[in-house]
């Protein structure tokens, strides 16, 4: 069988995998580590104008009056700018999708009108040759300002005393109930019931670098031109068009390099939307990066949720139901284009996920507050599931005194019992729950692992053992977005070229933020086409010469980009093979592409190199038979329709040791199984799993963002909002099983989210065992000395 | 006019005289007046060490040092350490174990991992893991990049 013609997990064949399932360096990190990459910052432009904002102060408030004449007769500052000037050139934006029903959000500026909403709301944007010049001016601006009633506490919100939109009529921006029926019935007939309310801090992603984007009109062609550290340079291209009346064609996105992402820096800004449009209104290039202490202000933040939820089981350990109710607290607007209902609807569909209960009710209260917009972050939704679900998984099996671990394993959904629909309607391909718990338990040595902190016990030595079973949506279909109406792409397009010189070029919609996406796409691309792997070249992020796409969000860019750059790579392969025969003037059949040669299928002997082909095609197809073109270049497209998400699972552990004196909890351990189908690259696809563990840590353990009750944003520096640092991190294990996902020829599932969805409630799980001698328990992440000691009733 | 003072400094080898504000940061001058974009501002405030660079032989904030603090001394670059290959054997190790993502985090951390080889000591991981405690990096989970330092400081 010749070089990857089967899908890669076509059963009972050897399928030649080539560079898939190997473990090789990234080809595009040498730039990154000689300080050769090419962020937005690091670009220079002649004419290059800088902007600053000036933010509002209060989190509620009515701008009475900006006067900028001091700041306009700054030395260096070419232009101020209010919200209606800007708005003469940005048309506003309204954040709902029609498949959220009766979500709502009023209609958002680049910059406020009126009124500003939260504390960093942009009011004023200044322009100058240089940014201090810019920042210096803003500090120059006079406003005056009218103090608007303050809602806070999404409590309060709810209940509406204080509407914040008038036109809205109420707080609400989103409800949902889901119901399969029947679950007060179970819960009457439950031998168990447990309950508790968890509680979420609000926290945000922290890119080390922060936003950037350097806008560029050319005014003689009315075409706009965007450096932009963004996932989605498709989607932006459409909403710059869109909103500043530019063709969609005269829009070009690009994104070079970008420093840290995870679902920041997948939004519409209103600050950069106005960099945009000042590049309009000025005719010249314009930059806006955002600083650290305006990125706590204004990057979206994400899960601040507090949930009840209910569990009812038979004293046999089966889960009958689950009954949540999930309230969460949004900011002043819905975020555009994919609004902020995801985050709640996500841990409605989710709770209980990987049981096999059958009985389940959600509900889920969005509601509008005076804080900095939350939208979509690294693993959406998910974090919040999990934890409520293995929290009173934990607490029912400590009820029923079973082990937690066997609770799972008699309450997983079995192996072979798939495909298989969640009571919350959500449809799972194939999972493997079990086999990745007893992986689990065995690389963890659990059973030793119990028998070691019950003889530490004795010593007065505290550890806590957690575990946290997971899905995960990943390979989002058109059912995510699309279908409500946004345009965002669920496809991904690729296209491959053939060089003369026997290289293949590959330029993939979907983006690169360090994940190694342009790794794989090479080794998958190498492997289709039989070069080997430096002989190919990967062009991603610019909308200018990339096939059409969603970008990098939801954790797509291997099961969805990659397939496309597989099938595109086979095509092409398939062209090779034509040009080879009509030149070796033999039957396609007989020839295949290995190690950059044409070479005879059966005896692999060489017949052409690759580069000489290229040669004859390119240079002398004169010596071709007149009725042959050769064609070199190929594009496919790959879009996931058969499931609305191709689920993955998970399980993970934590080890900690609390000290009951001061309420720290120092990481012992972490381990991680995961069951993403095919792995393209073990050593990258472990990265992602320790990374995204160590950003579910943060959430854990140190990451909030604390608001006083008149909505000032307490912390928003890297000195008091913590971060997780190489000094408290833990050695992370990481294991997989693969399923690959039968929909597609490669068989990839999504990784990227995995380690962040899992890991809070693994240590919360973990902190609440070693908590339980002396009959304490935490439910209000991040867990805080302060929060530990007063659960132990210390302070 | 903003006050401005004369300083002449060696960066990577090379003499430079600029004059500069006394407020400018040394990261800042390093990537406004020279070009070199190697240093990368994460923080502004001394916590997320992406700006750490080397003046006269100890690793420095590049935002918590003024430009004009560095009139005299000998500064050094990732771009400068990269082309003289002091840095090489990191790199590679980085490179092999993928101890990077966005590498935004990369420049700042290799001039505080190669810090610690130049001590020429062995370092146990928790000792490796202190010694990167002031750079902030959200993508790795830091593990990889404890092991490619481990690979050169004990290798």
């Amino acid at each position: 069988m010749g070089k990857a013609e089967l899908p890669l997990h076509a059963p009972g064949t050897q399928v030649d995998r080539g560079y898939i399932g190997q473990s090789v360096p990234r080809p595009n990190a040498a730039r990154l580590l000689q300080g050769r990459g090419a962020f937005i910052d690091d670009l220079r432009f002649p004419r290059l104008a800088h902007v600053a904002f000036f933010r509002s102060p209060y989190a509620h408030a009515r701008i009475k009056k900006l006067d900028f004449s001091k700041a306009a007769k700054q030395k260096g500052v070419l232009a101020v700018f209010d919200g209606p000037t800007v708005a003469e050139y940005c048309k506003p934006w309204v954040a709902v999708l029609a498949h959220l029903k009766g979500i709502k959000s009023p209609p958002q500026h680049a910059i406020a009108i009126d009124r500003a909403c939260w504390q960093g709301e942009a009011v004023a944007a200044v322009v100058a040759e240089s940014r201090s010049q810019a920042e210096d001016a803003a500090q120059l601006i006079e406003a005056e300002w009218e103090e608007l009633p303050v809602v806070v506490d999404m409590e309060e919100s709810l209940s509406g005393k204080t509407v914040i939109h008038k036109d809205l009529q109420d707080n609400i921006c989103f409800t949902r109930e889901h119901d399969t029926g029947g679950v007060d019935d179970a819960f009457a007939k439950a031998d168990v019931v447990v309950e508790d309310t968890f509680h979420f801090g609000r926290h945000t992603g922290v890119c080390l670098e922060g936003r950037a984007i350097l806008a560029d009109y050319n005014a003689a062609e009315h075409s706009l031109t965007v450096y932009q550290a963004t996932q989605a340079p498709h989607m932006m291209q459409d909403i710059f068009s869109r909103h500043l009346g530019i063709p969609e064609a005269s829009v070009r996105v690009i994104t070079k390099d970008v420093g840290g992402s995870f679902g920041i820096k997948v939004h519409v800004y209103p600050d950069e939307m106005a960099t945009a449009a000042i590049s309009v209104i000025m005719r010249r290039p314009v930059k806006f990066v955002a600083d650290r202490l305006e990125s706590f202000l204004s990057d979206i933040h994400a899960r601040e949720h507090r949930v009840k939820v209910r569990l009812a089981a038979t004293k046999q350990g089966e889960i009958l139901a689950f009954d949540m109710d999930d309230l969460t607290a949004i900011g002043p607007y819905s975020v555009y284009p994919r609004t902020s209902g995801i985050e709640g609807n996500q841990v409605v569909n989710l709770t209980g996920g990987p049981y096999k209960h059958q009985k389940y009710r959600g509900r889920l209260n969005v509601v509008f507050t005076n804080k900095n917009v939350t939208c979509q972050y690294r693993a959406v939704g998910h974090p919040i599931a999990v934890a409520l679900t293995e929290g009173i998984v934990d607490l029912a099996a400590q009820k029923l005194g079973m082990d937690p671990a066997e609770f799972r394993r008699k309450n997983l959904i079995a192996d072979d019992a798939y495909p298989y629909t969640f009571p919350s309607g959500i449809k799972f391909e194939k999972l493997s729950h079990h086999k990745t718990l007893d992986k689990l338990l065995d690389v963890m040595k659990y059973k030793s692992l119990r028998e070691e902190q019950k003889s530490l016990r004795a010593k007065k030595v505290y550890r806590g053992i957690g575990l946290a079973a997971m899905i995960e949506v990943t390979n989002p279909s058109p059912a995510f977005y699309g279908v409500g109406g946004a345009r965002i792409s669920a496809q991904d397009g690729a296209t491959l070229r053939l060089e003369p010189t026997g290289m293949v070029t590959v330029m993939c919609s979907v983006t690169e933020q360090g994940q190694g996406t342009e790794a794989i796409f090479a080794q998958i691309a190498a492997s289709a086409v039989g070069v080997s792997l430096e002989k190919t070249r990967i062009i991603t992020g610019d909308t200018g010469t990339t096939p059409y796409g969603g970008g990098t969000w939801a954790s797509r860019g291997a099961g969805i980009g990659g397939e496309a750059v597989l099938q595109a790579g086979r095509a092409l392969r398939s062209n090779i093979l034509d040009v080879a025969a009509a030149i070796l003037k033999m039957d396609k059949q007989e020839l295949d592409l290995s190690g950059n040669q044409v070479v005879n299928r059966l005896t692999q002997e060489p017949k052409m190199a690759l580069e000489e082909l290229g040669r004859i095609a390119y240079f002398r197809p004169d010596t071709l038979p007149m009725d042959f073109q050769s064609e070199l270049t190929v594009t496919r497209h790959y879009t996931p329709r058969q499931y609305g998400f191709t689920f993955t699972n998970g399980i993970q552990g934590s080890l900690v040791e609390v000290d009951p004196d001061t309420g720290f909890v120092r990481l012992l351990k972490h381990w991680c199984v995961e069951d993403s189908g095919t792995v393209i690259n073990p050593m990258l696809a472990d990265e992602q799993l320790r990374g995204g563990v160590v950003q579910g840590i943060g959430a854990a353990l140190y990451e909030e963002c604390l608001y006083s009750p008149d909505g000032q944003l307490l912390n928003g520096n890297m000195a008091d909002y913590l971060v997780p640092m190489s000094g408290e991190m833990p050695d992370i294990v990481c294991a997989h099983v693969e399923t690959p996902t039968l929909q597609s020829q490669l068989g990839a599932k999504g990784i990227g989210e995995a380690g962040t969805a899992g890991a809070p409630a693994a240590v919360m799980n973990a902190v609440n065992d070693a908590l339980a001698p002396f009959g304490a328990r935490v439910t209000a992440m991040p867990f805080t000395p302060q929060r530990i000691l007063k659960a132990l009733k210390k302070v | 006019m903003e006050h401005a003072l004369d300083i002449t400094l060696t960066v990577n080898g090379v003499e430079v005289g600029r004059r500069v504000a006394p407020r400018t940061h040394l990261v800042d001058f390093l990537r406004d007046e020279l070009g070199l974009t190697g240093s990368h501002i994460g923080c502004e405030h001394g916590v997320c060490g992406a700006c750490t660079v080397r003046v006269d032989g100890d690793i420095v904030r590049g935002c918590l040092m003024l430009a004009v603090q560095a009139d005299g001394c000998k500064v050094e670059t990732v771009e400068g350490l990269s082309d003289s290959k002091e840095l090489a054997r990191l790199q590679k190790s980085f490179h092999e174990k993928n101890a990077l993502q966005c590498g935004f985090c990369t420049p700042g951390m290799l001039m505080a991992a190669q810090d610690l080889v130049r001590q020429k000591r062995k370092c146990t991981r928790e000792e490796i893991r202190e010694h990167i405690s002031g750079n902030y990096c959200r993508c790795t989970g830091y593990q990889a990049i404890v092991d490619a330092i481990d690979e050169v400081v004990n290798g």
